[in-house]
This record gives structure tokens, sequence and C-alpha cells, in this order.
């Protein structure tokens, strides 16, 4: 059914379409709206039977949704930034275990300085914690994936993050095609797990495992993230066939016949992208996109086979791998290796700063004409970035650097737009 | 022949075998039926009070919910001795995640059962005193404030044993660990440190919060069938002496543990929804150097450079206990 609708309430809607069986809820912005409307819908007996029990911290958040997984039951709970890093433990906990716990993440900066608005680098942080990360664009494929990680995670017993940015996707209202009880019902088997804890049939789950075993352990984990690579696509041709809309998937290309020049990148800032990118198109520009909706498993073969045929990529990412470059980007350059394509990774959007399609038309023609370096921070104020490495090399107790940098820049809610 | 109670403490060893009950008075561990929770064969040291109290406390919850029981175990001595796959000493679904969130998982599966309608499941959780009053207490804290239908254990020996004898916030004052060593004019654990977990649990609320030592077996089988009656947050505190971290003799387990009781450093008793409703009275009062000496963790306040100051503090913590539990009958006093 066609809604006009919030992102966040539009995925409690999806979740709650996925009969969960127990909800772990702990307060963190800008993931709330969804476990409110969860708790609303549980509370109400709309969603019946649930148990939804708001814990005391991210970290029991995940330690409940793991015991509750444990017990059989079908886990969800809902993140973001700091929030993720307190549950971190309990994250690679849960996938180590094995198992197939969804959690929305409503991508948010982590802190110092704590901000609460929208980059990657939370769940980022979690690239190597086995845990499968989807990307939704918009708040529609918010919603399918939630409803195909289910799927995928019961599958193979593996958990996954559904990332959705926050407040750009949560907190914006759209038209969001809410599917019927009945097609989730058909898409969307029981959960059968593959361990237990059954008083019927005792089993020791989370044992003590030395250097005799450990290594397979972890190579099976990889492994189901390779088999995941082969059912993303399937699941997602599924999905199209239940609920008649391309939904999910590995990755997705937009104009790229006769590019020679892709951008890359997840999240909701590819809607940016593509209408920056049709404007060139119309102005004769060879320039396609390349979206990666599965960051883990990172479909390698998929993304090369999108590049083979251009000459450059840049790679757009909200996230920054410090005394590095880019996160993604290093992935994309794993992918391309030997295929001698140039290469830029451009930083953007850290910590809520806003992306215009003035600054990646920009952008994107110097990266046409290879004039990019190596990294680049789109918008960087570098003067006020200079200055504060000037304070700092004329005095010992230069003070806190986030203080100084706001300081110079004085009042500047006004200067975005 | 007229009636004649049976004093289980005139055999000197508080014995729970007692054939000479009627089997319907006799203990859980005692009888054929037992379940066996942690079965022989794990790598516990000589003397482990831990082992003892867990095989006791789960072999009873077991007993009381007619083998219905899902057991949660934080990291620790216990986790590690029990289990290395695939030599799993459980006999029950056992499952260990990390260290600080035992009571979580446990939550977690309690809600499960709860929607399956299994409601006939029962769960414990358990940890040492690390996990329980150090790093799992943010856990333990939400799962007794939401009431969740969850009997915590906490196996207290009074340090970080796993790891190397480092201290806790169970530690007790001027105690020798890894961390504080006896070096220095306060040597060992300070004093005025340290949470006391069973009144904390009970400042929850909570329907029911005892403790217990493995020199009163048939106590703790008890308090663990009397938890396991109720629903809701529940917590024992269970005083498992360790040899190898106290530097005790491995016979003197039991010993040691009852020295505590008696005199009166660990007090015995129950409480119901925040209030003391049962205290095991002290049999025969000891001073403290009782059950201080035979400890090394101790042996600095003895021997050639006595601290007498230090034990006096620590006779003071007894005495008190004793008044503010009324560990004493007037008579014996």
């Amino acid at each position: 059914m066609l809604k006009q609708i919030e992102g966040s309430r539009a995925v409690a809607e999806a979740v709650a379409l996925c009969r969960p069986e127990v909800i772990c809820a702990y307060p963190i912005s800008p993931q709330t709206h969804i476990v409110e409307a969860l708790g609303e819908m549980v509370k109400s007996k709309r969603l019946s039977p649930c148990e939804y029990i708001n814990v005391e911290s991210e970290f029991a958040a995940m330690s409940v949704s793991i015991g509750a997984s444990a017990a059989g039951a079908r886990a969800y709970t809902a993140t973001a930034s700091q929030g993720l890093l307190f549950m971190t433990e309990a994250v690679y906990n849960a996938s180590g275990l094995g198992l197939p716990i969804v959690m929305t993440v409503a991508n948010r900066a982590i802190g110092a300085p704590i901000n609460i608005w929208n980059d990657h680098s939370d769940s980022l942080s979690q690239r190597d914690s086995g845990w499968m990360q989807l990307f939704a664009e918009n708040n529609q494929e918010a919603v399918d994936l939630h409803i195909q990680a289910f799927r995928l995670a019961e599958e193979l017993s593996m958990p996954i993050m559904v990332c959705m940015d926050g407040y750009i996707l949560t907190h914006a209202f759209e038209r969001v095609d809410i599917p019927a009880q009945e097609q989730v019902d058909a898409y969307l088997p029981l959960f059968e797990p593959r361990q237990v804890l059954d008083p019927s049939e005792p089993i020791s789950i989370g044992a003590m495992v030395g250097p005799e075993a450990f290594m397979e352990v972890k190579y099976l984990a990889h492994a189901k993230q390779m088999q995941a690579i082969e059912r993303i696509p399937q699941l997602a041709a599924e999905f199209r066939n239940t609920f008649g809309r391309d939904s999910g998937g590995l990755i997705r290309t937009y104009c790229t016949e006769d590019a020679e020049t892709m951008i890359i990148a997840m999240g909701s800032v590819l809607g940016t992208i593509k209408d920056t990118v049709d404007e060139m198109r119309n102005e004769g520009h060879r320039i396609g996109v390349l979206s990666i909706i599965s960051y883990r498993p990172f479909p390698l073969e998929q993304v090369k086979s999108a590049l083979l045929h251009c000459k450059r990529f840049l790679v757009l990412e909200k996230s920054l791998a410090v005394g590095m470059g880019g996160i993604v980007a290093t992935d994309v350059r794993m992918a391309v290796t030997g295929a001698g394509l140039k290469g830029y990774t451009a930083v953007a959007g850290l910590g809520g700063r806003p992306i215009f399609k003035s600054q990646l038309h920009q952008l994107f023609r110097q990266a046409e004409r290879d004039e990019l370096p190596p990294v680049t921070f789109l918008d960087l104020d570098w003067e006020a970035v200079n200055k504060q490495l000037a304070r700092e090399k004329q005095t010992r107790r230069s003070g806190p650097v986030a203080e100084n940098i706001l300081h110079d820049k004085g009042i500047v809610s006004a200067k975005f737009g | 022949m007229g009636f004649q109670p049976i004093k289980f403490y005139q055999t000197g060893t508080y014995t729970v075998g007692n054939r000479l009950l009627s089997p319907d008075q006799r203990s859980v561990q005692a009888g054929e039926s037992r379940s066996n929770s942690i079965n022989s064969g794990h790598r516990a040291c000589q003397g482990c009070g831990e082992a003892l109290g867990a095989r006791y406390a789960i072999d009873a919850a077991m007993a009381e919910s007619h083998g219905q029981l899902i057991a949660v175990n934080a990291t620790g001595c216990l986790e590690v001795f029990s289990t290395p796959y695939p030599e799993s000493s459980w006999q029950v679904p056992w499952i260990h995640s990390v260290f600080g969130n035992a009571p979580a998982v446990a939550t977690g599966i309690a809600a499960a059962m709860k929607v399956k309608g299994k409601t006939e499941v029962r769960v414990v959780a358990q940890g040492g005193d690390g996990g329980t009053t150090d790093i799992g207490f943010g856990c333990l804290s939400g799962m007794f404030e939401r009431n969740d239908d969850v009997l915590y254990i906490c196996y207290d020996n009074e340090a970080y044993m796993n790891t190397g004898v480092q201290r806790s916030s169970a530690t007790p004052p001027s105690a020798r660990t890894a961390t504080t060593m006896p070096v220095g004019p306060e040597p060992g654990n300070a004093f005025g440190q340290g949470k006391n977990m069973p009144e904390i649990a009970m400042a929850h609320g909570i329907p029911y919060v005892s403790t217990a030592t493995v020199a009163d077996l048939r106590d703790l089988e008890y308090k663990v069938r009397r938890a396991m009656k109720m629903h809701g947050a529940r917590y024992i505190h269970i005083f498992v002496p360790c040899p190898l971290g106290w530097g005790t003799a491995s016979n003197d387990t039991i010993r040691i543990a009852r020295l505590a009781k008696e005199s009166g450093l660990f007090p015995v008793f129950e409480a119901e929804h925040g209030e003391v409703t049962s205290v095991l009275k002290i049999r025969r009062k000891v001073q403290v150097e009782e059950y201080l000496m035979p400890q090394k963790r101790f042996a600095h306040l003895f021997g050639t450079r006595p601290h007498p100051e230090m034990v006096a503090r620590i006779q003071d913590i007894a005495d008190r206990n004793i008044r503010k539990y009324g560990l004493l009958d007037k008579e014996a006093a």
C-alpha cells in the first residue's frame, strides 16, 4: 500500500511485517523513531506475539538479541553511531556464534566531537565484524532491504545490518509502498534455527575454541558471506517476482554505457549524484554511476565488471580511514587491481556536511580532467584548518580543536545552502 | 523409639548424603535422579569452590524446573574449565556470549521462551564476582530493574581468578591480589571500597535475594529451589573459596567457607522484595583471625611484621555484619 510516511516509520512497518519475536530498544538518535513505532505496535498488540524489551544500553540490546536468537526467536534491534560502538563486543559475538539477528543502523557520525548527523563511520567501523551490511539508497529500498535481510540472515545463519542514512532517510517523509502481510509471509518463511537452546536437546553454544579449530570457524564466516554474494541477487530477483519492484542486489549501475568516468557511492547521496550525472549527461559528459548496496560481502567481481570499460573512477564516500584515506575506495581499488584505471577518492559529508550538486559538478569535472589528487576532502574549509595548524605551532596550550574551529567560523548555521 | 532430631553439624562435615533422612528430606545431590548438570571430567582446580557451588546450584535448579532449564554463563573460570569444545561438561542447554552480558543474554532467552509460550522453560544466568559486580553490573542492574524472569547466580571467589587473581570490586580489604600487592604501609586491597552486591540487588526490590556458601550445601540447594519456585528477577550470591587465588589448601575449601560465615564476614540470609526475611545464625562464633590465618592472601597481616590494626578493622566489619543482620542468637552472643 502506498503511504506518505516517515522513513523510520516505514522501516518499523516493514520490520513488523517480518514478524520479529523479540525487539530490543535503546534510544539513540537517529534510530529512535523506528523502535518507538515498533514499541507502540507491540503494546497495542498489533504486532503479536512479540516481546519488546527496553534495555539499559546498546550492549544489552545486542546481548538480549543474542539470547533471543540463540533460543530460536527472530530478533531485531536498531542503533547508530556511539550505540553501535558501545555494543561492538556483542556485535562480533553475534556473528561469531552465527546468530541471524537483523539490525537497522541509522548511519551517524562517531565522536569526538559528538555529532548526531549522518555519515557512514559507524557501520563501516564494523566492516570486519562478520556482519553483512546492506545500504539503502532511499526509504523504499530501506523497507525492502529489511524484508530481504531477514530472509538472507536466517538462510545463512548470519547477522545483517541494514544501513540507512540518519535523518536524510530516517526522518524524511517520502512515498513508500508498504507491502501486504501475505506478500511478506510468502517471501519470508518461519525462522528455523540451525542451533537452538532447547532442554530436550541440550547443546553448548559459545564455548572456548583453541588454535586447532579457530581458523576454520572464522573461514566459515567468510564462506557464508561468499555464499551471500550468490544469494543476494537471487533473493532480489525473487523479491521482484513477489513484490513487483527492483530492490536490493549487490550493486546497481546507472548510465554506464560508454561512461569514461564512473562515480561510486553508497546510500542516499546517490540521489544527488544521479541528478548531477543526468545534468552532465545532457551536456554530453560520458559519466555513469555505480551504487554499492552490499558493502559486506563486498562484490569484488561485480564491481570489477561494472568498471571494466571506464577510464577512471571516483569513490565518493561518507567515511574516512584516518591516516590513509578512503575506506570504500580501498575495496574498489582491490576490485580493479591490475585493470589500469585511474582512481580517486572524495571524502564527503562527514558529520552531516551537506553535499550539493554544485559541488559535485565541479568535483566530477575535475575527475574527468584527471585533475584530482588521490584523496580529496569535499568542501573542506582549508582556512579554518590552516589557522588551527598555525595555532598549534604557535602555542603548546592551544586548547580543544573543535572549539577553536567553531570559534574561528563564527555562527555557521546560515552558511549552508 | 522417640523422635530424634538429626543435627547435621554433629557429624562435623554437614554431610549432604544423609541416608538417615527420609527420601523426601534428602538433598537433590543425594538423589539418584540428580541431573549431573556439570558432569565430571571438567578442568577445575582441586578443591574449587565454584565448581562445587555451580554443580549443586544447577542440579537444584534442574530438579525444581523438572529438567526444563537453560543456563547462561559469563566469561570466567566456570566457563573456561567446563567447556572447551568438544568436551563440554554441561548436560543442560548452555550458552556463553561475552564477559559482561550474561544477564542480558538470559533476558533474551526468557523473552524467547515467553513469546513461544514455553513458560515451563526456566533461565539461569551465572558469573563470577568480576562478571557480576564489575563488568556485568550494568546488564545485571538492567535485568533486575525490568524484573525479567531470570535467576542470576554469582559465584563469589573475591577476585578475577581466571586471569590470574586480580582485584575485583568483591575483593575484601587487605587481601593480596596480583593488583593489590602486600607492600607499602597498607598492604593488600584498600579498606572502604568494594560493592555489597546482595544489598544492591535488594535495593532493586526484586522478588528474591539470598546468599549461601559451599559450607552449607543443603542451604544452598534450598535457596536455589526456593528461588526457582518464584518468577521475576532473582539473585543468589554464593561464597566459593578459591584454593589457587586465596592460597588455601584444596581440602580446606568447605572449612574456609564455614569460617567466613561463622566469623560474620559473610552473612548468609534471604530477602524478599528488598527486606531480609531470614538469616542463618552463627553456630559457633569465631574471631576473624581464624578465617584469615589459613589464607596466604592475608599472610601479610600476621607473621614477623604483623598488622593487628588491619585485623581489627576486619573484625569491625564482621561485628557490624553480626549486628546488622542479627547473626547471633541472644544466648549465643
